[in-house]
């Protein structure tokens, strides 16, 4: 078989709303040969399947489809001339950027690239990954792989549902079936808060009148060939079930919707840092990961909740990786980590690289008491740099401040958290100018 | 005197509203935090609309379904009925995005849309 080699400035692997804007952006920022890799036969991403309005209320200040809002970027990068090879699994990345991927007419395709941009995604948590004991019968499905099938294969998947997890993609599920005609019996859900967002139980449970268990969780699956039940119980404050509390719900399906994982395969393959809290890789205030020339945005990182939040960091690793090929910057520098502090389960980007006072290239403050890049001074991208984290558990009034060498460096106090809602803060840059040897915490301290 | 207690979804802050009247009438309304809650929880006292996205089913294309949506939010009491007639329809390519498919949807005075268009050229969606 013969193989076929491309050259490119800039590589994204995965076309969802993540890889996309990143290729528009790199566009944007000068480069001229971007292409986008992607496994499935059209772009879009999870996109495609999740037809229920919520999408670009911040982003387009619309409400659109999850089709619409992916429209609205390939439209564009068709118009900037981002390159799109569909139906082409990316299998690894070599030292030099080389992208080596199998496409069932060309065979082995490799692109070289000068910056590659990660973006493919997450995958679902299966019930392998919950150890759910029971019978193994058919009916049992990711919320996310019923959404699929529904939605773009047009196979019903169940008559009487069962779901565990209030995620998201759960409600969202719960409400299709139903107006699809099925019965949905119960979301399950082994916390004692909900997992998704509140206008998802609004509009995909109470709308349905369908009953949300909190504190619960499966305890058995029965059945033979298919689903025929599926066995409940009350959780203890260790989250462990009490089986005196067990109660049976016939039903034929049970989906799960039990969190997500960022699909790094290829990350690790490729040696870069990993973030133990995030499963993604570790990145800094550019989206730059532990190997200079890959960047990485979008769900491949951290899990959203939101497409919005997606696509304006996508476009900030877009705009680096042009930058990296078009100018060599951002250099790998010293960095200086951003930790989770008390009441918080991640901070994202995991370090800001700063750039050294004795950086060939630093210019010294320029008498608006403003220093420009270099001078021991973090430079992001925009003035601000963005830290995106979650809380722990819900809570009502919470002040969030990120600490830096024992000083309060922003602060902002939200009417309520809740670990299913990413939360942010903003840092300016300037204020860590000489910052050294230490590190930025973030905290969340309920108020009342 | 009905009584209903109603969660904003305009904005995350989902502030719990409870409104109380009668029929057309509202007596009061509290626990918004902006005018644009409080016309939410109006409405959704009064008439709550959704907007139903689904999907129809689509010949001549590579993927069977394609998604749609009302153009506008429908009476929620509405929902099921228009999914009744919607499941019934079948449609061929070529489609534009936003062309109507179905007009008046259950005499709701509101379209059913085509989220998408269907075309053959992969690049479109
Ligand atoms: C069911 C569901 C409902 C949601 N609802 C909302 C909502 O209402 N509002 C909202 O704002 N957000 C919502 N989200 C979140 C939002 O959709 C995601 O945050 C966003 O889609 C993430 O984009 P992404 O590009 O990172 O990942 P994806 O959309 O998953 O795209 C990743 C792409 O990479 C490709 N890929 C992966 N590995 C490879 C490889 N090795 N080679 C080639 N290609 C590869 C995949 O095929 C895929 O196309 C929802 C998410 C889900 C799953
Ligand atoms: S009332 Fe206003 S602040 Fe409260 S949830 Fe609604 S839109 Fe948001």
């Amino acid at each position: 078989m013969q193989e076929k080699r491309y050259d490119f400035e800039v590589a994204v692997i995965g076309a969802g709303p993540a890889g996309l804007a990143a290729a528009i952006a790199a566009r944007r920022q000068g480069a001229k040969k971007v292409i986008i890799i992607e496994r499935d036969t059209a772009p879009g991403g999870i996109l495609q399947q999740c037809i229920h309005a919520g999408f670009g209320l911040s982003y387009f200040q619309k409400e659109l489809t999850g089709p619409e809002y992916a429209g609205r970027f390939i439209k564009q990068a068709k118009e900037e001339g981002v390159e799109l090879l569909l139906d082409s699994m990316v299998l690894n990345i070599e030292e030099d950027g080389t992208i080596l991927c199998s496409n069932p007419g060309k065979g082995l395709v490799y692109v070289r690239a000068g910056a590659v941009v990660l973006a493919m995604g997450c995958r679902e948590r299966t019930r392998f990954n919950l150890r759910i004991p029971g019978t193994r019968p058919a009916g049992v499905y990711t919320a996310g792989a019923a959404q699929r099938l529904i939605n773009r294969q047009n196979e019903m998947v169940g008559k009487k549902v069962v779901i565990l997890g209030s995620g998201d993609i759960g409600m969202i599920m719960a409400r299709r079936m139903t107006l699809e005609g099925a019965k949905v019996e119960a979301v399950v859900e082994i916390m004692d808060y909900l997992a998704g967002l509140t206008r998802n139980k609004v509009q995909c449970l109470d709308d349905f009148d369908i009953p949300l268990l909190l504190g619960h969780t499966v305890t058995r699956i029965t059945g033979e060939y298919r689903v025929e039940g599926v066995w409940i119980a009350q959780v203890d404050e260790h989250r462990r079930p009490d089986l005196s509390t067990e109660r049976f719900i016939a039903c034929d399906t049970l989906l799960l919707s039990v969190g997500l994982l960022p699909e790094n395969e290829l990350t690790r393959a490729a040696g870069i840092r990993m973030s133990a809290a995030t499963n993604g890789p570790m990145i800094n205030q550019y989206m730059q990961t532990s190997r200079a020339d890959i960047f990485a945005c979008g769900n491949v990182v951290h899990v959203n909740d939101l497409a919005d939040n997606v696509s304006a960091e996508s476009e900030l690793a877009g705009r680096s990786a042009a930058r990296y090929v078009l100018e060599g910057f951002p250099k790998r520098n010293r960095e200086i980590p951003c930790t989770a502090g008390s009441g918080i389960r991640y901070v994202c980007p995991q370090m800001l690289s700063v750039r050294e006072e004795e950086d060939a290239d630093c210019k010294e403050d320029q008498g608006d008491g403003r220093k420009i890049e270099g001078c021991g001074t973090i430079t992001g991208d925009r003035e601000e740099i963005r830290l995106y984290f979650r809380v722990k558990a819900p809570g009502a009034k919470t002040t969030l401040t990120a600490w830096c060498g024992g000083r309060v460096i922003a602060e902002r106090t939200v009417r309520r958290v809740n670990p299913g809602e990413m939360e942010h803060i903003d840092i300016h840059a300037e204020i860590l100018t000489g910052a050294e040897d230490t590190e930025i915490t973030v905290e969340a301290r309920e108020v009342g | 005197m009905r009584e209903q207690e109603i969660i904003c979804t305009i904005c995350p802050a989902g502030c719990h509203i409870q409104v109380s009247g009668q029929g057309q009438d509202i007596k009061s309304i509290e626990g918004y935090s902006c005018p644009r809650g409080k016309e939410y929880a109006e409405n959704e006292f009064l008439c709550p609309v959704r907007t139903l996205t689904t999907t129809v089913k689509v010949d001549g294309a590579e993927e069977p379904l394609l998604a749609v949506r009302t153009a506008k939010p429908i009476p929620k009491s509405k929902l099921f009925e228009c999914m009744d007639i919607i499941r019934k329809e079948r449609f061929r390519v070529p489609i534009e995005q936003y062309q109507v498919l179905i007009k008046d949807l259950a005499g709701t005075g509101i379209d059913l849309i085509a989220c998408s268009e269907r075309k053959g050229d992969p690049y479109d969606i």
